[in-house]
Parts: structure tokens; C-alpha cells; sequence
């Protein structure tokens, strides 16, 4: 083969690799020219590696790159891309039962002026019954909320006014003063938020809640990069990447893309253990605020649920459980699901209403 | 520095070096060499990701400089510092004898001399060698930064002093276990392996290379336990380091085979959480069975 046969072959292939879901780059495409030029370029084996090492960049793209290496050097078409079913988030959130009459006397130009009687009542209804105006309104308010992580002492320092002597800045100073004695300069400790780590529930029995948990989450995402999301249905999606789109409507039409099991039920303790395996205990639950979503609702068995639990008390700093239904009068934690996690967690919320949301983002905050 | 000719011939050497590199990985290193492209390996704990820098440095007769990263991790502990101390004996040094030319002296103070070489500035400045930087992330986003400009133009940049080049590139192996997704940028700039948990066969040469002495037998059994172990529901899966310490502290207590209960005793080398031990001691006589069967 000749280096202009090689290149068109790389270059093809990484066109099929690229509609197998690879982000594989013009860059990484020319690392792969490079790396066959090192090896036999002959030799099916030789290709494979020098692909894999330079195309790839996760784990999550291993398997593609195989399934399309396969295809594309038995001479086959590039696999089609596995559909993903979309389901749209605006219909997710249930549809009031009653919508305001079209020139009426609450349509025009009354509805853009929120009045603060208004909002006061707005901020304490139940997100599951908002008309569609209200609903609006309620997520520009989400959006203005900033839920940031108690904060902790970071290992890095800045210098202050009292705390350890600067060696450094010190010895800095003393060079500019050509060696005569100069103040000391000293430093603290920096203090940064501690990483926060959101899981909502997006299964049946939460779907009126699952739309304002998840602008939540893309506020505090969007303000915070290291925050991670989560969410849990028939299984786990890790939707941290789909967050960080600017516009929330956007952020969730991606999110809606990437999770695909809305609706449906939870097997909650499967799904937490599916997380800390993965990602919770190898770092992200460590020593950060887990705020969990979810009715408690367990399909599956609740000891397991509880071993969990305390699993994720033991990792994280602070474990805090969102369930929007705590609110509605005479409401008793009576689910197996919610019986078994109690015991393992710092704070318990509403998380029903606009107020509750913010006051979750205080008790996040630590205040 | 011994020229490495193919990926099959490098794993020979990594062979004589007691490290046992599979096609993937021997390719991925003999790119890395080849190359100059950093090798970013990723994959579980105890895999044998920091091991492979050692047997490399061997392999190549070069010497291994490892910067183990953390958080906070910053440019003075992982690129280069100035020597204060020094620096000020050096001023006073020159107040004695009368030097006031204060340029002169400012240049003085800002040389070569009185910068320390931290790992990243001494792997630039030392031909060949094998740069190890360990665990990238448990380092900050930060720090990544710092990382990206060495390893995409092995520079470094001192203000006072000017940009630092390497005259041939090291030879780099970053790790990661994954605790966090590392920025596609400092990706991009190196090759990617994954390194899975190797096969039964692979991983009783593995003890059977790394420790002379063990039995066939305990071998065997060793690897048995682990590969099962690793499909099994655990808080942490064991590694091949984590084989290799069992098999170590059964030979230490005299083992042959995997006697029952010399290794109740030492599988605290084995598995780290009391939960793992307690679903797993009382299925060792199970084990013991099948591998004197076996």
C-alpha cells in the first residue's frame, strides 16, 4: 500500500468510526496516519492498535471502535447509529388540568409583569400543578438559583493577612529589597465548594418533578464545572456532558436524548450500587454533597437499598434526599425504600415548590 | 538508549524485565517511543500501569522519573523553583566583596544555578528517560494545564529565564484510575490504552515470573480465585498487584497450594473491604477443592 492508500483508507475509516458515535478528530486522524507509518500498515493487527491507541480516547469508545473496525475492514457499510428514542421533556412534566382561557383577562400583558404577591404564591405551589405561564415564570426562577457546596480548605494557598509565613513571597521580597530584612509575607489555605453530585429519579411516580429537579441540576452544573448528574430510571445515565449546553431548554432536550428510560420504574438500591461502583466510590462521592432525588419508591429489595445507603454515607460528606411527595399533608416515610435510606441521611427536604428548591440549595450550601 | 525495532520485539524485552506486556500494550509502547507521543494508560487499580514505566526505564536503560500527582499539586512542586536560600547567601556574598551594579546582580541571581529542577524540568533535561506521571487524576484541572504545555512542546517556560527545550522528548506514561474524566485536550496529545485485568493463563505467568518460588499449584489457585473474584459483586475487584501479594504472603507462610486456611489468614493482602472477606472466606474450601482437583 502506498501512503496515499493508507490515508484514504485512515481517513475513510474514521469518517465510519466518527457515525459510530467516536468523536475521533482531524488531529487524532493524523496521529493514526503517523502510528501506521511505524507499523505494518499490511497487517490487520498493526491497524487495529494503531486505531485504537490514537482514535479512541474512553473506555465508552472501545467497544464502538471494535464494532466499527469490524464492519469497515470486512468491506462492509458503517453500522447505522443506534436510534435513540427522544422523548420531549416539556411533555414529561405533567400538563395542567386547567389552561388559562386564550383572551382571557390573565393572558397579554398581565402575565409578563410578576407581581410580588404573585411570585410569593408561585414560589410556594406545588411544581406538579403550575399552568403552563406559571410554569415559565418558575423555571426562569430556577434557573436564577445557585446552589453551591458547603465549602472545604483547599490544598492550595493565597496569600492573607494572618496565617503560615510565605517563604516563598517572603524570600521574593527580601531579593527585591536587595537582601535588607522585609515584612513577612504570610498564607492561608484557600477554601473552595466542595464538589456537588446530583441523582434524580426520573422514573412514573417522580415524572411531574423530574423537569424542575433537572433545571436545578443544570443551574447548578452550569455554575459549578465538576458538578456531576445523574439520573436513574430503569438504569443509570451519568448526563454531566448533555448539562453543560448553556440553555436549559437545550441542556434537557439532551439530557432526554441521553437517558433512555423515562418513566418506568426504579430499582433504587441496584441503580445507587451500579453508581458507586462506577464512579461514586472511585472519587466523585468523595467528600462531596450527594443530594438524591427520588420518592423512595423501590421496586426491588430495600435492605439492598440500605446497604447502599450506608455505602454512600461512609463516602460522601453529606448525604441529602429530595422527595417532592413529603409535602403533601400527612405525608408518613412509609415506602420500604425510603424506610431503609432514612437512617443514612443528613438532611431530608421538600423539593415540591420553587421555596423548597431554594431552600435545598441552602441546606447544600451548609447554611 | 536500546533501539526498539517492533511491537513483538519490545515485548520480548519487557519479558526479560519480568513485566509481561500483551499485544495491545506492547504496541502501545513501542508507538510511544516511536513517536514522542505520550502514552496515557488507563484502567483500573493494580493493573500494572505504574509498572510498566519501571520495566520501560529498564527496557531502555534510561532513568525513571516519577511525579505523583494530588490535589493542589503546583508549577514549584512539579515544574521548577527557585533556590531562596541561595539566591540570598549569593547577594550577600556579592555586598561583601562590593558588587553595587545592581543589573549585574539581578542577572546573576536568575541563573540557571538557582533553579531546582522538579520532576517535569528534570525529565526535560535529562536524555533519555522514562517520565512517569502517576495518577493525573487525582491532580487538579489546574494542573493539567501546566501538563499540556510540557507534553505538546516539551517546554517549559520560566519567566525570568526563558523557555527550557528538551533536546530528544522523554519517553512519558501518564496513568489514571479514572476517578475523574481527564480534559479531552491533554487526551488528544496522547495515545489512549485501556488496560483490562489479564486472562487466567496470563496472570499465573505473571505470578509464576514475578515470584519464583510459588508453587505451580498456588499459582494456579491464586489466579483462579482472582478471575472468579472479578465477576464476582465486590467493592473492589482485585488487581493483578493484589494477586501478586497473596500469592507473596501464602509463600511467606509456607503455602504449596492454596491451603484453606493459610489463606483465610493473609486475605487481607487480597481484599481490602470486610465485606468483600466475609463473602468470600467462607467459598475459599470451594476454591481449594477444584484447584488440588484442578
Amino acid at each position: 500500500m502506498t501512503a496515499a492508500e493508507v490515508t484514504a483508507t485512515v481517513v475513510g475509516f474514521a469518517r465510519t468510526l466518527r457515525a459510530a458515535g467516536v468523536s475521533a478528530g482531524p488531529d487524532r486522524v493524523h496521529a493514526m496516519v503517523a502510528a501506521t507509518g511505524h507499523l505494518d500498515a499490511t497487517r490487520r493487527r498493526d491497524v487495529y492498535w494503531a486505531g485504537r491507541l490514537t482514535l479512541c480516547g474512553s473506555p465508552d469508545d472501545l467497544e464502538r471502535y471494535d464494532r466499527a473496525f469490524a464492519a469497515y475492514f470486512a468491506g462492509e457499510k458503517a453500522p447505522p447509529v443506534r436510534r435513540v428514542q427522544t422523548v420531549d421533556v416539556e411533555r414529561a412534566v405533567a400538563v395542567p388540568t386547567r389552561e388559562p382561557a386564550a383572551g382571557g383577562p390573565m393572558d397579554g400583558e398581565d402575565l409578563s409583569v410578576a407581581t410580588a404577591s404573585r411570585l410569593e404564591i408561585l414560589r410556594h405551589r406545588d411544581l406538579a400543578a403550575l399552568t403552563a405561564d406559571d410554569r415559565d415564570t418558575v423555571r426562569r426562577l430556577i434557573a436564577a438559583i445557585d446552589p453551591v457546596g458547603q465549602p472545604r480548605l483547599s490544598r492550595r494557598h493565597q496569600s492573607a493577612a494572618r496565617g503560615g509565613v510565605d517563604a516563598r513571597r517572603t524570600v521574593r521580597a527580601l531579593l527585591r529589597s536587595s537582601g535588607e530584612p522585609a515584612r513577612l509575607q504570610r498564607r492561608a489555605r484557600r477554601v473552595r465548594p466542595r464538589r456537588l453530585v446530583l441523582v434524580v429519579d426520573v422514573s412514573g411516580s417522580m415524572q411531574p418533578y423530574a423537569d424542575p429537579l433537572l433545571r436545578f441540576a443544570h443551574a447548578a452544573a452550569r455554575r459549578r464545572p465538576g458538578t456531576e448528574v445523574f439520573t436513574l430510571g430503569t438504569r443509570l445515565t451519568r448526563v454531566t456532558r448533555e448539562m453543560r449546553v448553556r440553555e436549559p431548554a437545550a441542556a434537557l432536550a439532551a439530557v432526554s436524548r441521553a437517558v433512555p428510560d423515562w418513566s418506568g420504574g426504579t430499582r433504587l438500591g441496584e441503580l445507587l450500587q451500579a453508581f458507586l461502583d462506577r464512579w461514586g466510590q472511585r472519587g466523585v462521592a468523595r467528600g462531596a454533597v450527594v443530594v438524591l432525588a427520588s420518592d423512595g419508591w423501590e421496586r426491588g429489595d430495600a435492605d439492598h437499598l440500605g446497604t447502599q445507603m450506608a455505602r454512600l454515607h461512609r463516602l460522601a460528606h453529606r448525604v441529602v434526599w429530595v422527595n417532592p411527595h413529603r409535602a403533601q399533608p400527612g405525608y408518613q416515610p412509609m415506602t420500604a425504600g425510603m424506610l431503609a435510606a432514612l437512617p443514612h441521611v443528613d438532611d431530608f427536604v421538600d423539593g415540591h415548590s420553587l421555596a423548597a428548591l431554594e431552600q435545598l440549595a441552602e441546606v447544600i450550601g451548609g447554611r | 538508549m536500546t533501539d526498539v525495532t517492533s511491537p513483538d520485539h519490545l515485548a520480548g524485552l519487557l519479558d526479560a524485565q519480568g513485566y509481561l506486556a500483551d499485544e495491545g500494550l506492547a504496541t502501545a509502547a513501542f508507538l510511544a517511543i516511536r513517536m514522542h507521543r505520550p502514552l496515557f494508560c488507563e484502567g483500573d487499580a493494580g493493573v500494572g500501569k505504574t509498572a510498566l514505566a519501571g520495566a520501560l526505564a529498564a527496557v531502555l536503560g534510561a532513568p525513571l522519573i516519577r511525579l505523583q500527582c494530588y490535589e493542589g499539586l503546583d508549577a514549584a512542586q512539579a515544574l521548577y523553583d527557585w533556590d531562596f536560600p541561595r539566591q540570598l547567601l549569593h547577594l550577600r556574598a556579592a555586598e561583601a566583596v562590593g558588587v553595587t551594579d545592581a543589573d549585574r546582580i539581578e542577572a546573576e541571581l536568575y541563573d540557571r544555578r538557582f533553579l531546582v529542577a522538579r520532576p517535569l524540568l528534570q525529565a526535560l533535561e535529562t536524555d533519555p528517560c522514562v517520565l512517569l506521571v502517576d495518577e493525573v487524576d487525582r491532580a487538579d484541572d489546574e494542573f493539567e494545564a501546566f501538563l499540556l504545555e510540557v507534553l505538546s512542546d516539551w517546554t517549559i517556560t520560566v519567566p525570568e529565564l526563558g523557555t527550557i527545550r528538551a533536546a530528544t522528548p522523554p519517553v512519558v506514561i501518564v496513568t489514571s484510575n479514572r476517578t475523574r474524566e481527564v480534559h479531552d485536550a491533554l487526551k488528544r496529545r496522547c495515545l489512549y490504552h485501556w488496560l483490562g485485568h489479564p486472562g487466567f493463563d496470563r496472570e499465573v505467568a505473571i505470578i509464576r515470573r514475578r515470584l519464583p518460588d510459588v508453587t505451580d499449584a498456588l499459582a494456579h489457585g491464586v489466579a483462579r480465585v482472582a478471575a472468579d473474584l472479578r465477576g464476582e459483586d465486590l467493592l473492589k475487584p482485585p488487581g493483578v498487584a493484589e494477586s501478586l501479594d497473596w500469592a507473596e504472603a501464602m509463600l511467606t507462610l509456607g503455602a504449596r497450594d492454596l491451603d484453606v486456611d493459610l489463606a483465610a489468614a493473609s486475605l487481607g493482602a487480597l481484599l481490602k473491604y470486610r465485606e468483600d472477606q466475609d463473602l468470600v472466606v467462607g467459598r475459599l474450601a470451594q476454591w481449594a477443592v477444584t484447584s488440588v482437583a484442578g
